[in-house]
This record gives C-alpha cells, structure tokens and sequence, in this order.
C-alpha cells in the first residue's frame, strides 16, 4: 500500500531528493528569486530617479557660480562724465548709463586695438554687445560713490554678455550664434582672442548670491541677494510664531488638556492641516492677510504668517511625541518635592524634550522654506529689485523668495536663466541639506533613552 | 505712533509692573517672604502678564476688525449714481483702498497732500508718479470716500493706541492692588498660564475656520455671479476677462485626475515592491542607508522637481517618445507631469506601507513558512492581505498628496484645458488654474477670479475626504492587531 502522492508531478519525477530538486520546487524558488529582484530593483529604480534629478540639476546649475567676466582699463573722461567740472553730485547723476556705456566700449575697442586682435566682420560699435547691459550701471555706480575716480585710469572688471558666457558654458555654438540677432560668430572668435590674450576670463561669481534680480535681457546680472534676504526674514517670522504657539500647542495638549469633545476637535483639525493642499494655505493668506486685513502684497510678513500657519502641525506633530517620550516618573518626582505642574513642566520637561523639539521645528523650517505654491498668490512673483529695508520695517517692504525667485526665472524666455534656476536650486538645497545636517545632530548628540 | 513702539512701551510697562510688584509685595511683609503665600518673582509675573497680554491681545482684535467698520463707513458714502457703468461699488472701493494706500505713501514721503484731495487730475498724476497707476480720474465720492477712509484710519489708530495703553495701565493697577501676603500669586500665574497654552492650541481651530470661511464665502460670492450647475457639469473652460466666459470645472478636474493616476502608476508599484523588500528582506545595514535615501525624494521642495519636469524630464519625453511615435511635440504634457509626480510621491507610498508591513504580527509569518511556502508566496498570501487596508490607506494619502500639488504641474503639465486621452498633450489642472486666475493685479469682483475660490474649495473637499478615508482605514487596521 503506497501512499498517495500529494503531488502528482513529483511522482511523474522519480529523480526529486534533498540533493536534487523537482521542476515544481525549481519553479517555485525561481519565483522567489523573481520577487526579490523585483524588490531590489524597485529599490534601485527609486535611487536611480534621486542620482538623476541631482545629477540634472547639479550639472545644468554648477555653471550659474561662475561668470565671464572682462577686465578693462577705462580712463574716466571729465569731459564726459562731470560736464561742470566741479564734481558735484547732482552733476554727476547726469550723466547716464548709456554715457558709460559708449565708454566701456570705447574702452575695449582702444583695448582690441592695442592688443592688435582681429575684430573680423565686426564694427567696432558692435562690441557694446558683448558687454552685459548691467555693466555701465555697475561702473556708474562705482564713479557716483567715489567722485574722486573722475579723471583716472581704473582697472574695471565688467560682466560679459549672456551669450558670450553662454559660448564658454555650451549653450551658445558658433551655428546657433549665426541665427542670434543678439550676437554673432565673429563676436564669438573675438572673445576667443581675448580668452587668449587674458582680458577675458571666467571665474567665481560672488554677485549671483549678493546681487538683486535683473530683468528679462541681462541673466549674466541676475542675483539671488533679495530673495535670500526675503527667504531669511520669512523663516525668522516663522520661527518667532510658529515655535512658541506650537510648543503651547502641544504643552496643553499633551499635559493639560481634559479628555474632552473640545480637545478631540483640536486634535482633528491638527491632523487634518497637516494635509491640507498647500495652495489652499495660499489662498487664505489672500483672502485673510492682504483683503481682510490690508497687509501689503509681496511682504516677507504675510509669506511668514502663511508659512506658520502652513509649519504649526508640522511642529506640534514631533513636539508632542518629544513631550510623550520624558518619562512620568520626572513629572511625578518633581510635582512630589512640591512643585507646581506649570514648574514641572518649564524646569523638568521642556528641557528634557527640547533636543526633540527643536528638531522638529528645524525640519518644519525647511520643508517651509522650500514651499512655493502659497506664496505664488500672496504676489510675491512680482520684480523686485531693491532690498527689503531692515527688520521690523523691512518685514513690510517688497521681497522675492528663494523658490518664487526659482519659478520666476523659469518663466523667462532668455536660455541663460535655465542654468541661473538651476544654480538657485543649488544654493536651496545646500540651505536644506544644513539646516537638516544640524537637526539630525542635535537627534544624535542629545537623544536620550530612558 | 507706529505698532512697534506701542509694543515697546507696553512691554516697558510690562517690566516696570514686574518690579515694583515684586518689591511691593517684599514691603508688604518686610523683607520676610516666609510670610508670603508665593515667592516674590511669582507677585512679579501675575502683574506683568496681566498688563500686558490684555492689552497686546487688544491690538490684535482692533487690527484685525478694523477694516471692516472703516470699509462700511466709506462704502456708505459712494454715490450710487456716479457709478460708471459695469462697476460695482466694491470695485470702486478697490480704488478707494487705493487711492487711500497711494496718499499714506505721498504722505510717509514728507509731500503735502491737502491741495491733491481738492483736485482729482492733480491727484492722479502725483500718485500715477508715486506708482500708484488710476485707469480713470477718482469721481468726487470717490475722493470724499477716500478722505472719510483715511481719516477713520488715523481716528481709529489713535483710539487703539489710546484703548491699548489705558487697558494696560488699568491692568497694572489692578494687579498692583491684588497684592497682599495672602494673595496667592503662584496659582493666578498658573492659571494665567493655562489660560494662554489653552488659546494658543486655539490658533490650530481658527486656520480651519479661516480656511473654510475664505473658501466658502468667496465661493457663494463666485456662484451668486455664475451658475453653479455651468461649473460643475460644463466641458469648457475659456475664461475672458471682460466676461463672457466657459468656466467649467470637469476639463480641470479631468487633468488633475489623469496625472495623478499616472503618479500612482508609477509610485505604487516602485513603492510597494521598495517597501517589502526593505521589510521583509534587506539587511539591517541595508535598511538603515536605503530608507533614508529614499525619503531624501520626500523632503526635496516641489519646485525643484517643478524644473526636473521643465527642463529634463519634458525635452527628454517630447525627443525620444512623443515626436518620434507622432503622438506631439509638446514638452510639456501629462505624462512629464505625472512622471516627475510619480518620483515624488514614491516615499509616500514607500515609508507608509513600509511601517505597515512590519506591524504584521511575526506569528503569521512563521506560520506560513513553517507550512514550507517560500519568503515570497508568505508575503503574497499573508503578509499582503494582511497588510492590504494600511497599504489601500498609503495609496489614497499619496493620491490626495498628488491631487493637491501646485507646482510640479504649473511647470511640467501646461496651461490648455482639455479633456483628451492623449498622455502627451498639454493638459491643466485644478492647483494650475488656481495659480493663473489669482496673480497678478486682479480685482475680486469677477467671476473670472472668484472662481479660484470655488476651485480651492472643490480640491479642498477633494483632498479631505481622501485624508480622513485614509485615516479610518488606517487606523481600523492598526487597531486590528494591537
């Protein structure tokens, strides 16, 4: 009497041992490997999209911190710039930026000229087109600070043109100059020979985190320095509102509150904001801060209020496991020896959790500092190209932000402002990577177990 | 005088009631604070708290209601008749809000403003040159509104600092005569205390309410304007400022769906089979470097991804996909968006499902396994099903996280609203009209803008409901095996 095999398959293979396995057993472990390297390969997928988003935005923004620049000597003509000859400011001013302008380029025409470099079918007015058209600002500026420099040979280190700095980082080629009625392939060899000759060089752009916004024709001139001063303000509002209200928030919560209806109905609502569209938060700030209330359009105040409102669950969330993680046994040792629950909690249990605390609200700041959408319509789109004033006032002045600046150069039509996005987006991440760099260390450094 | 300084001082007075509450009560027992019910500090702090937060709490509420009686004051005034025509009186109010912001600046810069309130052209060229642009030339009410405006503004200023200050003084002599050694100092502070944390936790409610409201009554405003059965069911949406305008919601509602279930197609199996194996078979030296890096996808702001989609991601389909295959040349289009979405919302689905996995009971597992089914038929017939509602609920959070998104579509899924089954055609979303419809200089009388509103409020009811489904899912299944 033999047994019934429970398998018919493995009687048809009589040649199934420990050793050797059966098809059905093959099949069912090359599922399994099957599985796993779907498992595996997910994995490898979901970093691959990390490496290649960093990777895209590393390379398209490395090139925004260096910048062309040509260094010139220019001799400050008196006869042009100061046409009373007594130096007085209001003289001074009256002399344009396209009076510098005509100087600069007469300045590198005399220079060319020296140099004895080949202009090839070029006029010698249209080198004013390989200088950036912020140039004879800068240089005004410079003369209108110090008055003295009138009548003087300088050395000037003016910015180059977008698109001859777009030739040395590869997004201009000699064919697509030769369809560019903003440059041209003669420009293009010449500023080769000046490579050569060393009047033109690219180097370390420190003006693309301290200068303002340019417009829609000058990328080479764009600067982050408002939108980090407006990004800077907002977080310091941020961090005034949203950390006291939130660590009240949870302090109440967590060792004061009945079990009631009304703290259930706080307790909802927390949640629930926690996962509220951020764009909604956009449109209350809108509706509440600026028509309600009257407070002023594109105003690092208002961007504060909203981003608090949008960090506030975001930093109760972690506060109130910090608060649940101090043992019991601290509060009841310290209400024992006759302190009060408000001492207990201010000389006991806030210490005690803050490492906690101050984590989560340093990742509620960042994630707040990378938002857009709500800021897209409390009008901080808007070109703004003068610094806010200094805290308080400045809190109401006009001010860009960091990923508003971000979105704002994307809709712009000139290609340089591609690499200027890119390279905004660096300088936001390294700001993220920092400030989460320094919670994960105040995580490890004072993290307790009890 | 400017809020800051009226904090100033109220803060001074704030001090000033600590100290000499605190000395007062050490006087009263003769420097023996044995006989005190409190330590001295706490006679200190009930004083300061109870001059200055009245009257810091005063400041808020005046602030915050004062347009409305000043808005009302002046809307009374407008004459009717001299309503050009199509213009509603709240858009000459807008004008007024104006004129009367443009005036305060004149008048911060040091300029005499009388002689401009007597002359309308005077006045809209020195405002024209203060950045202030008038399309027309104010009508007398108008001006007569915006004096009336602008002298409530500077009569009520004056009230609140006089009511701020008086409050506070009232509120440091009344803690300045409570004190007497039996007073007892230490629990008035704590339940002061308490009454402050309570208010705070206050802030949480009214942001919902302030939400609900702004959606709410701009959106019955929107419907009182346009029909609401034409912004529900209608299939155009062609808004023209100047009216005359399509403005239906399903083309939109269309976009924001077909991205987000190409997000979910891309996101939920990446994130599933991602969080089995980081539970079920990475090592722990694995585990401990993958599952942050894959949240490193979680914490990088959407606008980054926002020009991942523009400038990568949406040249890259259109080159090698859609002009190759002849289905567009649009770079941006509903696949790029929904792509680039699909990244995004991979650690949503991942770390969720991942905690999920793991609160199955270890018990079910080797009992699978002890049966003789390999790791992998115990994670298909157990583990899974198991684990199914937790992960149904990690879905639907990720779906609500992709319906909501704003800036990834604003840049990689266009601004045409259509409804086609072409994944390479430019399409719009809900979060994207949004945006359009509300920057810029616009005026909040039309339907044009007003229906921004009712789109907010469409995807916030959209979004909610998905939470809290997502949630009682959730938490039903924790409960489940605790």
């Amino acid at each position: 009497m033999t047994a019934r095999p429970l398998n018919p398959r493995a009687a048809i293979d009589t040649r199934a041992s420990l050793l050797v396995q059966d098809p059905r057993t093959k099949a069912r472990n090359a599922t399994e490997k099957r599985f796993r390297a779907y498992g595996l390969s997910a994995i490898v997928v979901a970093l691959l999209a990390l490496v290649w988003l960093l990777i895209s935005i590393f390379g398209n923004g490395l090139p925004a911190f260096k910048q062309t620049f040509i260094t010139l000597p220019v001799t400050l003509d008196a006869a042009l710039l100061d046409k009373g000859g007594k130096r007085d400011p209001a003289d001074l001013a009256k002399a344009t930026t396209v009076t510098y302008g005509k100087l600069l380029a007469s300045s590198l025409e005399a220079d060319v000229a020296a140099k004895g470099l080949n202009l090839g079918d070029m006029k010698p007015k249209d080198l004013t087109k390989m200088i950036s058209e912020e140039s004879p600002a800068t240089l005004r500026n410079r003369v209108l600070a110090d008055p003295s420099l009138i009548g003087t040979t300088i050395e000037v280190n003016v910015l180059a043109s977008g698109r001859i700095d777009g030739y040395y980082k590869g997004r201009v080629t000699m064919e697509s100059a030769a369809l560019d009625k903003n440059t041209s392939p003669a420009q293009l060899a010449l500023a080769d020979q000046l490579k050569t000759a060393g009047v033109m060089k690219t180097q370390i752009n420190p003006g693309f985190l301290t200068m303002p916004d340019a417009s829609d024709k000058r990328p080479e001139a764009a600067g982050l320095g408002v939108a980090i001063v407006g990004s800077l303000y907002m977080m310091f509002v941020v961090l005034v509102l949203a950390l006291p209200i939130g660590v009240a928030t949870s302090v109440y919560l967590e060792e004061f509150a009945p079990k009631n209806k009304f703290t259930d109905l706080i307790e909802v609502n927390i949640a629930n904001l926690a996962a509220v569209p951020s764009i909604v938060y956009g449109i209350l700030g809108l509706s509440i801060f600026i028509n309600f209330a009257g407070l002023p359009q594109s105003a690092p105040i208002v961007g504060g209020l909203v981003l608090t409102l949008m960090t506030l669950p975001r930093i109760i969330i972690p506060t109130r496991a910090a608060l649940k993680a101090v043992p019991p046994s601290i509060r009841d040792a310290a209400l024992g020896i006759g302190a009060s629950r408000l001492q207990t909690i201010t000389h006991h249990v806030l210490p005690l959790a803050m490492p906690g605390i101050l984590t989560g609200t340093i990742i509620g700041l960042a994630q707040a500092l990378g938002e857009t959408a709500p800021l897209l319509l409390i009008g901080m789109v808007a070109f703004v190209r003068d610094f806010p004033g200094g805290p308080p006032e400045g809190l109401f002045d006009p001010a860009s932000a960091l990923p508003v600046q971000i979105y704002n150069w994307t809709q712009r039509g000139d290609p340089g402002f591609v690499e200027r996005a890119s390279g905004a987006i660096i300088v936001l991440l390294v700001f993220l990577i920092a400030m989460n760099a320094v919670a994960i260390y105040f995580r490890r450094k004072f993290e307790r177990r009890w | 005088m400017s809020i800051g300084l009226l904090s100033l001082i109220i803060l001074g007075l704030a001090i000033a009631g600590y100290v000499i509450g605190r000395r007062k009560a050490v006087a009263q027992v003769e420097g023996d604070i044995r006989k005190l019910h409190s330590l001295p500090p706490f006679y200190g702090r009930i004083t300061a708290l109870l001059t200055a937060v009245p009257a810091f709490f005063l400041i808020a509420a005046w602030l915050l209601a004062q347009p409305l009686f000043l808005e009302n004051k002046a809307l009374s005034l407008i004459n009717p008749a001299e309503l050009p025509a199509g213009k509603s009186a709240e858009l000459v109010m807008a004008d007024v809000r104006r004129v009367a912001a443009g005036l305060n600046m004149l008048e911060a810069r040091g300029d005499d403003v009388g002689p401009l309130l007597a002359s309308p052209t005077a006045l809209k060229s020195a405002l024209n040159g203060a950045g202030v642009v008038l399309e027309t030339e104010p009508t007398p009410s108008t001006l007569a509104a915006t004096a009336a405006l602008r002298d409530a503004g500077a009569t009520s200023r004056l009230a609140m600092t006089g009511a701020a200050l008086l409050l506070a003084l009232a509120g440091l002599a009344f803690g300045l005569s409570r004190i007497n050694p039996e007073y007892r100092a230490r629990n008035a502070t704590e339940r002061f205390a308490m009454w402050l944390l309570m208010a705070s936790s206050l802030v949480a409610v009214l942001t919902t309410v302030g939400i609900v409201a702004s959606l709410l009554f701009e959106s019955i405003h929107f419907f009182r304007l346009y029909p609401a059965s034409e912004f529900f069911f209608s299939t155009v949406w062609k808004p023209q400022f100047g009216g005359g305008s399509s403005l239906g919601i399903l083309p939109l509602l269309w976009g924001t769906l077909y991205v987000s279930v190409i997000a979910l197609i891309v996101a939920v199996p990446i994130g599933l089979m991602s969080a089995i194996y980081l539970a079920e078979y990475a090592s722990r030296s694995t585990r401990a470097w993958v599952k942050p890096a894959i949240e490193i996808l979680a914490g990088i702001p959407t606008i980054v991804y926002g020009l991942f989609a523009l400038v990568t991601v949406g040249p890259l389909l259109r080159d090698y996909f859609a002009s190759p295959l002849g289905l567009g040349n649009s770079s941006s289009s509903v696949m790029t968006a929904g792509l680039v979405m699909g990244i995004m919302v991979i650690p949503f689905v991942s770390s969720l499902s991942d905690d999920i996995i793991n609160a199955v009971p270890q018990s079910l597992r080797d009992g699978s396994l002890g049966l003789g089914a390999t790791p992998s038929e115990t994670i298909k017939q157990v583990v899974i099903p198991a684990a199914l509602p937790g992960i149904v609920g990690a879905v639907l959070l990720a779906a609500s996280r992709a319906i909501g998104e704003t800036m990834i579509v604003v840049m990689g899924a266009g601004a045409a609203a259509k409804l086609s089954l072409d994944p390479f055609e430019a399409m719009t979303t809900v979060t994207v009209k949004i945006v359009s419809q509300l920057t810029g200089d616009t005026e909040f009388a039309s339907p044009e803008t007003l229906v921004a509103f009712a789109l907010g409020l469409t995807l916030f009811c959209l979004t909610l409901a998905l939470n809290i489904v997502a949630l009682v899912i959730v938490r039903k299944y924790r409960e489940q095996y605790e």
